[in-house]
């Protein structure tokens, strides 16, 4: 069973999608509970698989027994392995939001489990084909689930991802074309072994390839200016589903375009076309600058928080970009840092929503009394972003512009250095918001049943009936804590990656 | 020119329908436009990879003796998967037409933005 692992991976969460939905026929509530108990098995296998690649190296697993370059095949490094990881951990810890935030019915739990299997599908396979298919069971699961809302605003916002996001996923598809036009192949390692000495690297064919399917990923990424479907998507999906598709479905889309440039076109492909390079480079710094200026600008929260993703994303994608081990693995480490940063952020902005009513930067005033622990959290997580140590956002952020110094790509330094001021600019000013301020919305309705100065977790506590559960409040403070202590794992890390990843550019 | 269209014709078919797919993607205001659209477009990749596939005088690929060149069915599955993939989009898109059509009564976009800001 073990040599099976990351098959087990994908088609766990795939059968248990399918059982809420049979179940649904006897029990109107067993969702929950059916997509607990499998989230659980999926941390269980990715633990077991990251242990397997760190002691024993990469893992590959051809489907079906089919020999590899004609089959598909699953390949997992320390970086896929880190991804799965991190995908299993934080849809468990969205569950434990969705207890109590809801959406309950049981078709929300299969689209969920099927967005788990989507995006491990996306992070264990070797296959350029395969990652398309993946790719799209992940964007129809997230429309479904962005869908879920109960205002029709989230149809709406639903109906523009879909449109944008399919058009993202069909050029990446066209582009898989133009590569098997190239090379004849699909498999990631053939393709890395053939593109350059098959079809050159600077032929209008593979060219053509890299800008649709890295134009393609960009959509899905949400890199300014193709970044248009998700103010929309995060801010009028559930709370459960924006903090778990802004944790997640961006950064496993960033992880494949990691994947493309390292296992599918290689260093040497960014060294013998720099203006690919560049491109994306550009595209990146853009993307860091545009994105913070436009969340400065933002009066709602959750809209700032998604204007913040597309340029921490910037970020990570220069990182990748920049190439060097130590850029790398920065963009890595900030790669997922992100994602327990955002998803843990926008849990803090649902359960500020439910229990003061505030969503905007004006109503977060003086909430740092009214909610102190979620406050406190949100804080923790915000300087968190800005990348302040010994939180894990400062290290990935350090990681990046030392390999952007050793690679002397200094416009690219300056542009770093400054997002991390621009991040500044827009946390800072919701900090203050909630601890320095006046108050504008006033306590009084819900001043009779929780006394505003009573310890936030002995009014929480008691639970039933009330806007928010202690499992809300613990999934904040849990991705607090997480992204502080996820520090320590940083060495490890690095060593699993520069063990694991390809040949990367050294300068 | 006129030679390249008697050639390449399954190309400048394709080309067509990308671009006729993407303008009505972007241009038009009404909503069941736009997802036809995206049909569109996603035809229009179908076709390159069925068209990628063709050989002149190929045979289907079923080893015999002298079969002669064979076509590679790689892109016709590749396709095949492809299809199931934007019918279910194309589901999805159309439940989310009906949900949005019965709340705000209308799919015109500019109709949408006015109800939204007000």
């Amino acid at each position: 069973m073990i040599d099976h692992l990351p098959v087990l991976l994908v088609v766990l969460p795939i059968l248990g999608g399918a059982v809420p939905l049979v179940v649904s026929l006897l029990h109107e509530r067993a969702g929950w509970a059916v997509a607990t108990l499998t989230v659980a098995g999926q941390v269980v296998l990715a633990g077991l698989l990251a242990w397997t690649v760190e002691t024993s190296g990469t893992v590959s697993y051809e489907v079906g027994g089919f020999a590899a370059p004609y089959g598909i095949e699953l390949v997992v490094d320390g970086l896929s392995a880190a991804v799965a990881l991190l995908v299993a951990v934080v849809a468990l810890g969205v569950l434990a939001y969705a207890r109590h935030a809801g959406p309950r019915s049981n078709s929300f739990y299969s689209l969920y489990l099927l967005l788990v299997a989507g995006l491990t599908g996306m992070s264990v396979t070797g296959d350029v084909f395969n990652l398309y298919v993946f790719l799209e069971i992940t964007g129809l699961a997230a429309y479904g689930l962005v869908a879920s809302g109960r205002d029709a605003k989230s149809a709406v916002a639903a109906l523009k991802y879909l449109v944008i996001g399919t058009v993202g996923a069909s050029l990446y598809l066209l582009g898989v074309g133009y590569l098997l036009a190239a090379t004849g192949t699909l498999n990631m390692a053939d393709l890395a072994g053939k593109l350059g000495s098959m079809a050159a690297y600077d032929s209008t064919l593979v060219l053509t390839a890299f800008g649709l399917m890295v134009g393609g990923l960009t959509v899905k990424v949400a890199l300014f200016p193709l970044h248009t479907w998700q103010p929309d998507a995060y801010a009028n999906a559930p709370d459960t589903v924006s903090a778990f598709i802004s944790a997640l479905v961006s950064t496993v889309s960033a992880y494949a375009l990691a994947r493309l440039l390292f296992s599918v076109f290689t260093a040497e492909f960014l060294a013998a076309v720099p203006v690919a390079r560049w491109a994306l480079l550009g595209l990146a710094c853009v993307s860091v600058v545009a994105g913070s200026a436009l969340a400065v600008s933002q009066s709602s929260v959750q809209r700032m928080l998604a204007y913040s993703s597309v340029s921490q994303f910037g970020l990570v994608v220069a990182g990748f970009t920049i190439g060097t081990p130590m850029a790398v693995v920065g963009a890595s480490v900030h790669l997922l840092g992100h994602a327990v940063m955002k998803g843990g952020l926008f849990a803090a902005t649902g359960v500020i929503e439910r229990e003061t009513g505030a969503t905007t930067l004006n109503g977060y005033a003086g909430m740092g009394s009214r909610v102190p622990v979620t406050a406190g959290a949100f804080s923790v997580l915000a300087l968190a972003m800005v990348g302040v140590p010994p939180a894990i956002g400062f290290v990935g952020k350090w990681y990046i512009v030392f390999g952007a110094v050793n690679a002397e790509i200094w416009p690219v330094v300056v542009v770093l250095l400054a997002s991390t001021l621009l991040t500044l600019a827009y946390f800072a000013r919701l900090v203050e918001r909630l601890y320095f301020a006046e108050a504008t919305i006033h306590t009084e309705e819900r001043a009779d049943d929780a006394p505003a100065d009573a310890p936030a977790d002995a009014t929480v506590a008691d639970g039933s009936g009330r806007a928010v559960s202690t499992g809300m409040v613990a999934v904040v403070v849990a991705a607090a804590v997480l992204a502080v202590a996820l520090t320590a794992t940083v060495p490890a890390f690095e060593q699993l990656l520069n063990q694991t990843l390809p040949q990367l550019i050294t300068q | 020119m006129l030679e390249l269209l008697d050639s390449h014709y399954n190309y400048v078919a394709v080309m067509l329908l990308l671009g006729i797919g993407l303008y009505m993607l972007i241009e038009s205001r009404n909503l069941v436009k736009k997802v036809i659209g995206m049909n569109v477009f996603q035809t229009g990749i179908f076709l390159f990879f069925i068209t990628l596939a063709f050989r002149a005088g190929g045979s289907p690929p079923i080893i015999e003796d002298g079969g002669g060149p064979y076509v590679s069915p790689l892109p016709h599955v590749l396709i095949l998967t492809a299809i199931v993939v934007g019918v279910s989009l194309t589901a999805v898109a159309l439940a989310l037409l009906i949900r949005i059509y019965t709340e705000y009564g209308t799919l015109d976009e500019d109709k949408l933005k006015q109800l939204y800001y007000d």
